[in-house]
């Protein structure tokens, strides 16, 4: 019955929903501007009406707790049939002089590609009326909230700020490595990554780097830019790198941009949480780097193992409902299945080759509605979701583990490291503390429901009687 | 002090495993003296805490320096289905001037803030080793702050030095005996009045068999200890028949409540299929010799059937799962026999056993179940546990949860019996917990991936991703 609803069974695919109930995606935008938060002194726009990017900016801040720089074009009724060409032009204008960002990432949005808004022939038109902001590069990326999930829309502005930025060729830099950094890594994450490439020797290029962007940083002085990320000149380098690790299958495409056009060859790495992938990936940083195991390294796997047996006690047959963008599911979902839980339902944002390949069996693209249905139907302990799912998880009856975006009712989650074997233990740790905090405990009817009659049989507490009969001492 | 009681419950008639020895061993007493260096077990005072502290609605006032309550309290997990002031930790926490100065006065406002803060309907006092070094007389103070305060404050003298855990159980049972049970009378008697002794409710596994005595009609007129009220103990005397749970524990309670109060008595378990059901079938069999109604036995008989036939249909589906696993089983209180005979219903084969605290006739049950190649384990080292294990001789351990981490470190599925246990595995719906937490622990796959070697050991065959 995998992958299907109802009366409808066997290989057939389920019947489509007509309605989606409890949203489980993001829009394609929102990505496309969570990617350029990632790029220093950059500013992305919404080419949209200013409720697109009100929408993000006010989720994107609830995740990360940050003020977020994010521009809009502000169409209006009139402009939206007039064409929007002049709000582009006006905008960037505007934010030219208002502040000096490095990099602008123009996102276009359901309403302006309705209308049929040409972005890149807008900025070629800007360019030339005014040859005085040519240093100020604007990246234009089609991402139309119809189509697609934030994970498209992320992989959109990447490819495009490859295609845009990264000069053809150049000589190769040995031991510099590029990492196409998935929507779904955290700025611990990240760091974390940081730190394991730079001890097998190898100089990683992050794109992009939330770590250094929307990691909290307190500024001394404030700017409405992304104050931190990828340098510009960090991306003009990157075709001279010697390899590239594309962290998620979502992100090859942005991967053979680089190799087409500066030959750069790459590896997909889809999976870097829990002991069997990251030794994996670790085996595939040696080949890479030619350097030596670190040695805390390590240690890290011996804790995860020892980790993994004290956790199992609580983890071992747990049936998960899992509802995550594709890249996270997959990482995700082979984690959970590697510490012996059932992944129950499977839920996910938007097509991906990933789909018929995930653990457990296929995933379907649907919303928390489905999700939730799913997970009552096949009997889940645990929903493994964004925040959303909190009123699914409430009507459940079962515990809620966040994970993915947005995390809006909890602090620190761009904090929470889950990849490497460091990651891995801690969210095991978390995973099992859960579910031994909701154990619950015994009753007298826990084994053998009470009957109607021993019900009213049932006396209440004892009471404390006067005049006590005294406890006996004998001489 | 408690030294005639010592040597008291050492002489015990009724216990086989004593009346077994030699009038030489005998006199050595029945727990073996702790050897400096290699000693792990719990203190007598930790026995008898361990034996009364289920009694959910009195107060445990543990009267002695911070280690003895701070290091120990809330750390098992015997349940109550009411009152929750057992689990609260009371103690005087001894200082140097009390050490000095005798702590006797200390203990007596202690019991009074308890009484006047808590309002419990008793107190237990717990003697341990510095105020019984110094002298402090918790009998003098528990008749004093008895007659001050009109409620019942029992003294439990079992300090930590007199003897191991199981001594404290049945100097425990002595308190009882002394102090609390006759005390009361109870409200109603039924002629299926029943004692249940040793059975402390660990994670609710008194109620994986009251509800099936309810259905009998059987009430549990005081079960010593779990789950019980201080009333029930102290008016336990007007039950019918007793059942002893779980060893020799409190052996000497079943005893002289026979003598006293001509209560006769069996001794049984809850653990393993056929043994709750020889269980029922003697508690049925005792209350009707002692004038319950004849057709308890019949209705026993179908209770038992329709019980047993729905035990076996959840734990066959797992049996082709579990057959030909082996299993070591190392358990101190679970009685091993039992459970052996349990899991080969299950299909397990069980490698070996621990026969620590069984008696010659344990031993002999063994012997009649495994065959006479039965492995019977007396001490196991935990080096040599984990070696047994490193070589593969068992897929699973069951233990203590003192061997977990032993099992665990050889990467081999694990499954705690013992006490402090998660899950509650009495009765029918016990064992088919138990049957399927094994099914649970030996299916998990992170055993496989956790021998696989890491990338830097030699045997490594993992390759880059391409």
């Amino acid at each position: 019955m995998d992958g299907t609803t109802g009366s409808l069974t066997g290989e057939r695919e389920p019947a489509q929903d007509y309605v989606s109930v409890n949203p489980l995606k993001m829009s394609a935008p929102l990505g496309g501007a969570l990617f350029f938060l990632g790029i220093e002194r950059a500013l992305p726009v919404f080419h949209g009406s200013q409720g697109c990017t009100s929408f993000a900016l006010v989720l994107l801040g609830r995740h990360f707790k940050e003020s977020i720089p994010l521009q809009t074009t502000a169409m209006s009724e009139v402009t939206t049939i007039l064409g929007g060409g002049e709000n582009i032009q006006a905008a960037i204008l505007r934010i030219l002089e208002k502040s000096s960002p490095g990099v602008i990432g123009l996102c276009s949005t359901a309403l302006t590609e309705t209308k049929g808004e040409d972005i890149a022939g807008e900025v070629a038109l800007f360019r030339k009326k005014h040859p005085e902001h040519a240093a100020i590069p604007v990246v234009g990326v089609s991402t139309p909230d119809f189509r697609g999930s934030h994970e498209d829309g992320f992989r959109a502005a990447m490819v495009r700020t490859i295609e845009e930025l990264v000069p053809e060729g150049g000589k190769r830099v040995k031991g510099q490595i590029n990492v196409l950094a998935g929507s779904h890594l955290t700025v611990a994450d990240l760091d974390y990554l940081r730190g394991v490439l730079t001890q097998f020797g190898l100089d990683p290029i992050f794109l992009p780097d939330l770590s250094r962007s929307l990691d909290g940083f307190v500024p001394d002085s404030f700017e409405p830019l992304s104050m931190g990320g990828t340098t510009l000149s960090e991306i003009r380098r990157m075709g001279q790198s010697s390899h590239t690790l594309v962290l998620g299958e979502s992100l090859r495409r942005a991967g053979e941009v680089l190799f087409e056009k500066c030959g750069v060859p790459y590896v997909v790495v889809s999976r870097l949480t829990g002991v069997g992938a990251f030794d994996r990936f670790l085996v595939t940083l040696r080949d890479l780097s030619g350097g030596d195991y670190p040695e805390i390294l390590k240690r890290e796997r011996s804790r995860l193992t020892d980790a993994m047996l004290d956790a199992h006690f609580y983890l071992g047959g747990l049936r998960v409902a899992v509802g995550l963008e594709p890249d996270h599911l997959f990482d995700v979902g082979h984690f959970l299945l590697e510490n012996g839980m059932d992944l129950v339902a499977r839920v996910t944002t938007t097509a991906s080759p990933l789909l018929p390949k995930m653990p457990g069996g296929k995933a379907v693209v649907g919303d928390l509605g489905r999700l939730e249905t799913e997970a009552r139907d096949r009997g889940a302990q645990l929903l493994l979701t964004h925040s959303h799912g909190r009123q699914a998880a409430e009507r459940l009856g079962i515990p809620l583990f966040r994970l993915g975006f947005p995390i809006f009712d909890r602090l620190g989650a761009a904090h929470r490291l889950s990849i490497g074997y460091r990651g891995a233990m801690e969210t095991l740790f978390r995973l099992a503390n859960l579910i031994w905090s909701r154990d619950p405990e015994n009753r007298p009817d826990t084994w053998y429901p009470k009957l109607r009659k021993e019900k009213l049989q049932e006396s209440g507490e004892p009471v404390l009687e006067e005049g006590f009969v005294p406890v006996r001492f004998d001489g | 002090m408690g030294t005639p009681k010592v040597s008291d419950v050492f002489q015990e008639a009724a216990c086989g495993h004593n009346q077994s020895k030699s009038e030489k061993d005998r006199k050595k007493g029945c727990t073996k003296v702790a050897t400096p260096g290699a000693a792990a077990g719990g203190c007598a005072f930790d026995g008898a805490k361990i034996a009364l502290q289920p009694i959910v609605d009195a107060a445990h006032l543990v009267h002695g320096p911070i280690a003895c309550e701070g290091n120990s309290w809330d750390n098992r997990s015997a349940l109550s289905s009411g009152p929750r002031i057992y689990r609260t930790g009371f103690t005087t926490d001894m200082n140097e001037m009390d050490v000095v100065y005798g702590g006797e006065k200390h203990l007596f406002k202690a019991i009074r803030q308890i009484i006047e803060r808590f309002n419990p309907p008793a107190v237990f006092l717990y003697q341990t080793c510095v105020p019984a070094i110094i002298g402090d007389d918790i009998e003098a103070v528990a008749k004093a702050a008895t007659l001050k305060f009109g409620r019942p404050v029992i003294p439990v003298n079992a300090p930590g030095f007199v003897g191991g855990k199981n001594l404290g159980n049945k100097l425990a049972g002595e308190a009882l005996l002394d102090y609390v049970i006759g005390t009361m009378e109870p409200e109603i008697t039924t002629p299926t009045d029943l004692n249940i002794i040793g059975e402390y409710n660990l994670s609710g596994e008194l109620w994986q068999v009251k509800p099936l005595l309810d259905r009998l009609g059987i009430r549990i007129s005081a079960c010593i200890s779990g789950d019980a009220r201080y009333r029930e103990v102290a008016s336990s005397h007007r039950a019918r028949a007793a059942m002893l749970v779980c060893s020799k524990a409190m052996i000497n309670i079943a005893r002289k409540m026979e003598e006293r109060y001509g209560i006769p008595w069996f001794e049984g378990s809850f653990y393993g299929i056929s043994d709750m059901s020889a269980s029922l079938r003697k508690i049925a069999a005792l209350l009707v010799s002692r004038g319950a109604p004849e057709d308890l036995a019949s209705r026993t008989e179908a209770l038992i059937a329709q019980e047993e036939k729905e035990a076996w249909a959840s734990i066959s589906g797992l049996r082709p799962a579990l057959a030909g696993k082996r299993a070591l089983l190392i358990t101190g209180g679970v009685k091993s026999w039992s459970v052996v005979s349990a899991l080969m219903e299950a299909g397990l084969v069980v490698v070996g056993t621990s026969v620590k605290k069984s008696t010659a006739e344990d031993k002999e049950r063994i012997t009649e179940l495994m065959g006479e190649d039965a492995h019977m384990i007396d001490t196991l080292t935990p080096r040599e546990m984990y070696r047994m294990l490193k070589d593969a001789e068992a897929d699973i351990l069951m233990a203590g949860g003192r061997s977990q981490f032993v099992a665990l470190k050889a990467k081999v599925p694990f499954l705690d019996v013992n006490q402090e246990r998660r899950f509650a595995f009495a009765g029918y719906k016990g064992m088919v917990t138990l049957v399927s937490e094994i099914h649970r622990a030996l299916t998990n796959p992170i055993f496989q991936t956790l021998r696989e070697p890491a990338p830097w050991t030699a045997g490594c065959r993992i390759t880059p991703l391409v």
